[in-house]
């Protein structure tokens, strides 16, 4: 069974198809990449896929369960992670804090036993504290786990916003341009994060992304995306020669 | 009859809110800032008309005018002592300022003039109408009333409309730094705000003191509450928004005060201010937020 | 890693310490005053209005600098903890309950009442947004108030007796006793506050907003005041949540309105002590104190509490006088010529008070 089955997908905004008769199928622990000009509708669709954005029509299935219907917050709980584009952490704590708040919905403990400070507050603080340590480590980051979120530079902050989606145990992780504003020397140190990732958290990973370089360096399949309809679907390798492709890129 | 004449009584309060209520909204629409002293520059309105009226016994005509000169010239004033200084600070150190300016303001008039509460006298000397073989009275403050409400919202969407300061206003509301890049004298807009909207609490003042003639430090703070919930009723930021806000609340108090009961009117007030609130989240003309993802 | 989250615990634990640190010397010194015959009668006096703001405000801040909601209505949560605990008190003064016991119940029952009518209006009232979450917490206020001001309950051998509007509609046999007398409120609430139980109540608030906002729960309440979306994205109950932090932070005030109300021998809702002006003054504390810092609430409760006081002998023109420092204290802190113009000369008091405005 594919980790992510979608069909049919479409939303339209005051009359305009957004997003038309969306399609897409992700394999366990596959990496794949959604790719295609500015407007095309990529973030819409990670808008819908993850509650955001109610679709008009369609089928959104994560390991077999239907996704339509539900809210945000019950699709994070179903197993569907994301970063931002324009980056969203919860910028006034530290970054300690911000993978804690992504771990709170399996480390559980009551609002009257936190503020009585029970031995079961120690233990679930002292386990988050652990788990939370574990995966800044992951993004080489267990160093500034005290700073403000805010204070941190653009590129670890794009990492946080990773890591914090980890932090909520995910089955599909997605990711809205994680290179976005990266040197070179920044998003190579990235795409090795991603492979380590999909590799050590067994992780199925959806990225949308210009920077071609990254794409063509860890996506194993591509969508291209182009005025909310598929363009082209398959091996990266194929669909970057596809003269279509080259075409909506380059324009005419 | 009496429901028409309780009717009237309300579009006339109503029409005292409305006009406060204009102040309030464009003061928010452009500032982006509750302007909790606003209800106080009314009182100081009111003040001065008391003064120049019954303790110097000059013309109506000519208190009234000295008032809007002097409301308007405090508008500007509070403006650039207060809150320029503070237009990149959070909302909140604003909205505190504007507590501290309202404060000042009561304590001032209280310096000034002391805490006992003056009979105001109207300032409308017109005959009342009788309709209905004598059994509908609609007095002259009534009439006077309504009617400036209506001038006063027809050339204020005529100026925004029409004249070049109007639509630096519609453009500094919209998009502040962009109107800045368009040429845009963003100081100057928000000072002839300020400007007109105290012009017109003076105006509401004097309209409010004589329909209600009692006069006290803090005759402005209740109906400036109450014009700022007629602003959030219509959808803060629109001028026939706090115009339809201002008059169905007015409506509503008259009515609630007459038919349910009195001490609970004000209560009746808030509960539809709720209500509006909670069905239509940005009020009765207010336009939708969205948030981009 | 285990140094660091060490570290990181002390300097919480260490602020939380400083804090009930300093309340705890205050209340020491005051004692100490008291018994030595140095603090005049009207200081005195003003010892459980003190407490009383003080617990308010930290139950503001709460609400303003954790949840990120404006609320212009705390003085009505006050007000509903005021009444039902001094209505408790009034209805179990003749049942021979030890007064201490009849005391503690008020408590909770006042503070239980505020965190009631906190989660029905935050039901409504969540799901606006900043200025007209204000003003519809400012309208809810306004209506406590009001209808409290038009109820009349009394109590004779029949039972309890509730009317709204009138107090013709029910009479009362001879062991009649009215207890809500309408706009008339509350009256012979014996006075039972002190200023030690202010104290008391003023720590246990303390202790239960520190440990709050640094537990799951707490970090969930900032995780959307800052960043909304991306709380929903990671699985945060948005609702459940911001109502749990406005239930709390209601529950504080009313706390205070417990204290407030068995402080007097007359209980009314006024405008002046529930009206919206109630809370805006305690929102200037907050603003003043720092949003977010719970001992800065207590200090500004303190200082502008005690500031007209202070000012006494300048009659009229201590409110005057009051306004003037509150518009200067405003400009000073927040204007950014003037934040400009202290970092040339402080950098290190600046970057200090950044620090603290985190935790």
């Amino acid at each position: 069974m594919a980790m992510l089955e979608v069909k049919n997908l479409g939303i339209s905004f005051g009359g305009l198809r957004a997003v038309d008769n969306f399609e897409i199928t992700i394999e366990k622990g596959q990496l794949y990449g959604l790719i295609g000009p500015n407007g095309a509708g990529k973030t819409t669709v990670f808008n819908m896929l993850t509650g955001v954005y109610k679709p008009d029509d369609g089928l959104i299935r994560l390991d077999g369960q239907d996704l339509i219907g539900k809210n945000t917050i019950e699709i994070n709980k179903a197993g569907v992670a994301r970063t931002f584009q324009n980056i969203r952490l919860f910028h006034v704590q530290t970054v300690l804090d911000n993978v804690k708040i992504g771990l709170a919905n399996h480390y559980k403990y009551s609002t009257l036993t936190g503020i009585l400070r029970l031995p079961k507050y120690r233990k679930m603080e002292k386990a988050m504290d652990e788990k939370a340590m574990e995966l800044l480590k992951v993004f080489e980051m267990e160093d500034k786990a005290g700073y403000l979120a805010s204070n941190l530079p653009y590129g670890d902050q794009r990492k946080l916003e990773i890591a914090r989606a980890l932090a909520t145990e995910p089955k599909l992780l997605l990711l809205d341009e994680p290179a976005a504003g990266m040197n070179p020397n920044e998003t190579q140190e990235l795409m090795d994060m991603i492979r380590f990732v999909r590799d050590e958290f067994d992780m199925t990973i959806l990225l949308i992304e210009h920077d071609m370089k990254l794409v063509s360096g860890i996506c194993e399949e591509l969508t291209v995306l182009n005025f909310g309809q598929v363009l082209a679907q398959g091996k990266t390798s194929d669909v970057l020669n596809d003269p279509e492709v080259i075409k909506a890129y380059l324009g005419e | 009859m009496s429901f028409i004449s309780y009717l009237l009584n309300g579009i006339s309060l109503g029409s005292v809110y409305a006009i406060i209520a204009l102040g309030y909204t464009m003061v928010y629409g452009i500032a982006k800032m509750l302007n909790f002293a606003h209800g106080d520059v009314i009182m100081i309105g009111c003040y001065i008309v008391f003064t120049m009226m019954t303790t110097m016994g000059l013309n109506p005509i000519v208190s009234i005018l000295a008032a809007i000169v002097g409301c308007t010239v405090l508008g500007v004033v509070i403006e650039k002592i207060a809150y320029k200084p503070l237009r990149k600070a959070s909302p909140l150190a604003v909205l505190i300022t504007a507590i501290g300016v309202s404060y000042f303001l009561q304590n001032l008039a209280l310096i000034i003039f002391g805490a006992d509460t003056k009979s105001f006298t109207s300032v409308v000397n017109m005959e009342p109408i009788r309709l209905a073989g004598g059994k509908l009275v609609i007095s002259g403050v009534t009439i006077v009333t309504v009617v400036a409400c209506i001038i006063i919202v027809a050339v204020l969407m005529a100026f925004i409309k029409k004249t070049k300061a109007g639509q630096a206003m519609l453009a500094v509301s919209e998009d502040k730094d962009a109107a800045q890049l368009m040429g845009v004298n963003v100081n100057q807009t928000i000072s002839l705000t300020f400007a007109i909207g105290s012009g017109l609490a003076a105006i509401a003042g004097v309209l409010l003191c004589s329909a209600y003639p009692t006069l006290s430090p803090y005759t402005g703070s209740m109906p400036g509450i109450k014009a700022f919930t007629a602003a959030v009723f219509g959808g803060i930021g629109s001028i026939p928004g706090a115009f339809i806000g201002g008059i169905l609340l007015g409506v509503i108090e008259i009515l609630g005060r007459a038919y349910v009961s009195s001490q609970l009117s004000d209560a009746i007030v808030f509960a539809v201010l709720i209500l509006v609130l909670l069905i239509k989240p940005t009020g009765i003309l207010g336009k939708p937020i969205h948030e981009k993802v | 890693m285990k140094n660091f989250s060490l570290k990181n615990m002390k300097k919480t634990t260490k602020n939380h310490f400083i804090t009930y640190a300093m309340v705890i010397i205050v209340f020491a010194v005051v004692q100490f005053m008291v018994s030595g015959g140095m603090m005049s009668s009207l200081m005195q006096g003003l010892l459980v209005p003190l407490c009383t703001y003080s617990i308010v405000a930290v139950g503001l801040n709460l609400c303003v600098g954790y949840l990120g909601e404006l609320s212009l209505g705390h003085a009505g949560f006050m007000c509903v903890g005021a009444f039902s605990s001094a209505f408790f008190t009034r209805y179990m003064e003749d049942s021979g309950m030890n007064p201490n016991l009849r005391f503690l119940l008020a408590l909770i029952i006042g503070t239980l009442a505020a965190a009631i009518f906190g989660c029905l209006i935050g039901i409504p009232v969540l799901r606006l947004r900043g200025d007209y979450l204000a003003i519809v917490t400012l309208a809810f206020g306004e209506i406590i108030k009001n209808v409290i001001n038009v109820m009349y309950v009394g109590k004779d051998s029949s039972g309890l007796h509730i009317s709204i509007n009138d107090n013709a509609s029910f009479t009362l046999d001879d062991t009649g006793d009215m207890i809500i007398d309408g706009a008339m409120g509350i009256t012979g609430t014996p006075r039972q506050s002190t200023f030690l139980i202010g104290i008391l109540i003023l720590l246990v608030s303390l202790f239960v907003v520190f440990n709050l906002v640094n537990s799951r729960s707490g970090r969930a309440v900032m995780a959307i005041r800052d960043n909304r979306i991306a709380a929903e994205s990671v699985g945060i109950n948005i609702t459940k949540y911001k109502l749990m932090a406005f239930s709390i932070s209601a529950a504080i005030a009313g706390a205070g309105g417990v204290l407030y109300a068995h402080n007097l021998s007359t209980l009314t809702a006024l405008p002046a002590n529930f009206g919206y002006n109630m809370s805006i003054m305690i929102l200037v504390f907050v603003v003043l104190g720092g949003i977010g810092s719970f001992r800065g609430s207590i200090i500004a409760a303190v200082i502008l509490t005690m500031l007209p006081e202070v000012l006494r002998g300048l009659a009229d023109y201590r409110m005057l006088i009051y306004a003037i420092v509150l518009i200067a204290m405003m400009l000073f802190n927040w204007a950014p010529k003037a934040i400009e113009w202290r970092q040339r000369f402080s950098v290190k008091k600046l970057f200090h008070k950044q620090a603290k405005g985190v935790q």
